[in-house]
């Protein structure tokens, strides 16, 4: 091993990585937005997708969606220091692989090439709910909602039938049955 | 109707209504309406200063050891980015202070207007939080949230951005309601629970440490006296990090030294050996731990702190205890005294072989140092100073380096708030103003800032400061012509290249002293040294002490290189017989 010049401690064990998926709701203002995502990028943190918007205009609040990886005293120390921020109300947070609660995404696909091809898009999209937004004789707007993981894989399988352009929105969240997220 | 104010005169009013003596500030363009209004308002007193970063820790001196918040005012853009050390060294080390910035008029905003800056984006990770006023109405209600944020929880640095148009803009003002919860964020979240759990830890264990921080300052003088309390009721052994000094007699029986990178041979062979570790309002910084993985591998731990984030983020502990020091303390003197009567002496007996293993760590004398009787030792001068310092209520700031840890390892506190130094941030060039900001609210008392020579270069314009108000602080330079931690570091673990760490054309401290007006000593004997350190206390004024040291002195013991508390390097005196240095040596 090479000498260590450095005065601080490497930490040897690594903690395993898990997917998770924050949900915060903030006080509806300027900068709120800035100072969410200060915290992540300024702690090192990872997004691999954000969703935002009000959902009370009367109470001036918005919902954040973040999803994170991170080992499980990151995904603590993530919601801690969520919490400490003054515009953060209550926050949230679930395992990807958690049962009782929906995460979805929705996508925008816009394939354009021959009618034939198009047909084949709309047809591979048929499992996650595709609305037909836009058509044309040479391209087609397709919007679907799924899983993150699936709406990869259809922009993988598209891409050769004449998908030239994808909009996702990032994943967001809600708890199933009649309970609501504390 | 009830009457306009302007913005200006709503910054005063709010500044009243919190009770706010002193503002340190530098005024500019974007903030000239808010100084129009100084005159009017007598019982508030503006400190000029020299640069920013001068009022932003003469701000943080003034609240390390007055327990109130620091109040800084500066202008826009170059006003606001200098603060921003100041800022950050108060987030590190969590100390309230509110900075009033003004801003370019809120039409220019996003222009690249002159003196412009995105203050509140600059700021944002170096403050609790921070404000942009855009609506004067807004203004007496931001002003009341901002010295709440600071003070409350676990305090520190908050902004408040007011562009000039807002300044000039009236609106009604009405007095702060009290009490007002933010966000529902209260700070005692603990249940008698888990006192108890906490309590029947502290009966079982045979090799306990009490590990205390910068907490117990932040908590108030009283959690200093409920934490005497604690330490002689349970008879544990404590040690405490660089911010926690103070809080625990200094020359106590029961009080290991400081701990961490530059601790006490005791004091960190006690850390890594124990059964029990209690940390109390401190975070496991970097500096204390060591290496992670090999820290305390054998204790339960507890740790009891105000900020929910601060468990669990370096070391992973089995209790956490989350609110004030001073209640949680309290909470745990109750309970003993309640269900314990015979608690003290069984105790007691119980960790006695504890305390005998603590002795024999203490026979090392990890402190120890080869003194000279021609050329002064930076250690002895330290501790000259101590000696003759003791006997009045002294306050002491240091810079950062290795005068900072002779400091800390030589002179001993006994009170709270009577030591500010920058850990966290390790700012050089923090102590001169900080001194000026704790003679401000001490104007009887003696303020010394140890220093080195290298570092105080850094804000030494704050002397002009200093002299314009008269504060006759000390500015005691270990002058060894080296940044002395960092060739410490070249000789250590970097094959002696020393890199840029001697400074070859320092000034003449003396002519410099003289020339802001102020009275300059030198001692470069062993000798003279005591007669020279009261002359310097005997002067009215304030003085610049340049203190010539032995330039090749290095700091000791030191954890090197990221190990664990068992393997210190020791100093010179110990390095023959020391099995453990030997082992430490050869990680060098």
């Amino acid at each position: 091993m090479v000498k260590s010049k450095s005065a601080y401690s490497i930490p040897t064990k690594k903690g395993k990585i898990d997917t998770h998926i924050f949900v915060v709701w903030v006080d509806n203002e300027a900068g709120v937005l800035a100072r969410v995502v200060g915290l992540f990028s300024g702690r090192g943190y990872n997004i691999e997708s954000l969703a935002v918007a009000e959902i009370d205009a009367k109470k001036n609040i918005s919902r954040i969606t973040i999803v994170t990886t991170g080992t499980p005293q990151v995904i603590d120390q993530i919601k801690l220091q969520l919490k400490k921020l003054v515009p953060v109300h209550k926050v949230a947070n679930f395992k990807r692989e958690d049962k009782n609660v929906i995460f979805k995404e929705m996508a925008l696909l816009k394939i354009v090439g021959p009618k034939n091809k198009i047909d084949k898009c709309i047809n591979a999209c048929n499992k996650f709910n595709p609305v037909i937004i836009d058509k044309t004789n040479k391209s087609v707007v397709i919007q679907i909602t799924a899983l993150r993981r699936d709406i990869d894989k259809m922009n993988l399988k598209l891409k050769p039938l004449g998908l030239i352009s994808t909009s996702r929105t990032g994943a967001i969240a809600m708890t199933r049955g009649a309970q609501v997220l504390n | 109707m009830s009457k306009l104010y302007s913005g200006a005169e709503i910054v005063f009013k709010c500044l009243e209504d919190q009770d706010v003596e002193f503002i340190f500030g530098y005024p500019g363009g974007a903030v000239l309406p808010i100084y129009d209004e100084l005159q009017n308002h007598s019982s508030i007193k503006h400190i000029l200063v020299r640069h920013e970063q001068g009022a932003g820790h003469a701000a943080e001196g003034y609240a390390r050891s007055s327990g109130k918040p620091g109040v800084v005012l500066v202008t826009s853009g170059p006003g606001a980015t200098n603060v921003v050390t100041a800022l950050t060294d108060a987030y590190m080390d969590s100390v309230p202070l509110v900075c009033i910035s003004g801003q370019v008029p809120t039409h220019l905003i996003g222009t690249d207007a002159f003196q412009e800056c995105d203050t509140t984006g600059i700021t944002r990770p170096c403050t609790k939080h921070n404000w942009l006023v855009k609506d004067v109405k807004e203004l007496p209600k931001i002003l009341h949230e901002a010295f709440h944020v600071a003070t409350t929880g676990r305090p520190g640095p908050v902004l408040v951005d007011i562009p000039k148009d807002i300044q000039f803009a009236k609106t009604n003002y009405s007095k702060p309601k009290k009490e007002k919860k933010l966000n529902g964020k209260s700070h005692n979240k603990y249940s008698q629970k888990e006192i108890d759990q906490l309590i029947q830890l502290i009966q079982r264990a045979k090799k306990p440490i009490i590990y205390s921080g910068g907490g117990v300052i932040n908590s108030g003088p009283e959690a200093s006296i409920t934490l005497r309390e604690f330490v002689k009721q349970t008879g544990f052994p404590i040690t405490s990090t660089l911010q926690g000094l103070g809080a625990f007699p200094g020359d106590d029986e029961q009080f290991l030294g400081m701990l961490g990178m530059h601790g006490t041979y005791e004091a960190n062979n006690a850390m890594h050996d124990c059964d029990l570790l209690i940390n109390i309002g401190a975070r496991f910084d970097d500096r204390i731990t060591g290496k992670i993985d090999e820290f305390s591998p054998n204790s339960k731990k507890v740790h009891i702190d105000i900020d929910p984030s601060s468990i669990n983020k370096i070391i992973k502990v089995d209790l956490s205890v989350i609110g004030d020091v001073n209640d949680v303390i309290k909470s745990c003197i109750k309970t003993i005294n309640k269900k314990n009567k015979s608690f003290k002496n069984s105790n007691k007996e119980k960790i006695s072989k504890w305390w005998q293993q603590i002795q024999k760590w203490r026979k090392k004398n990890s402190l120890g140092f080869v003194n000279s009787n021609e050329i002064i030792k930076p250690q002895h001068a330290v501790q000259r100073l101590y000696e003759l310092t003791k006997n009045q209520d002294t306050f002491i700031t240091t810079e950062v380096g290795q005068h900072q840890m002779w400091a800390a390892q030589h002179y001993k506190f006994n009170k709270p708030n009577r030591w500010m130094t920058s850990g966290g941030l390790g700012t050089m060039g923090y102590g001169l103003p900080a001194a000026v900001g704790v003679q401000i609210a001490h104007p009887d008392k003696l303020v010394i800032d140890i220093a080195g020579e290298a570092s105080v270069l850094m804000t030494m314009q704050e002397m002009s400061t200093a002299v314009q108000y008269n504060l006759p602080i000390k500015i005691f330079i270990l002058n060894n012509q080296y940044m002395g931690m960092v060739r410490q570091w070249q000789e250590l673990l970097h094959e002696k290249n020393y890199s840029e760490s001697y400074s070859e054309a320092l000034p003449d401290f003396i002519k410099m002293a003289e020339a802001y007006g102020c009275k300059g000593i030198k001692a470069d004997n062993y000798g003279e040294l005591d007669q020279k350190i009261e002359e310097m206390i005997n002067h009215k004024g304030p003085v610049i002490f340049d203190c010539h040291v032995d330039p090749n002195e290095n700091c000791f013991p030191m954890i090197p290189s990221g190990k664990p508390h068992n393997q210190m390097i020791l100093g010179p005196t110990d390095q023959e017989e020391n099995k453990i240095t030997g082992k430490g040596k050869s990680l060098v």
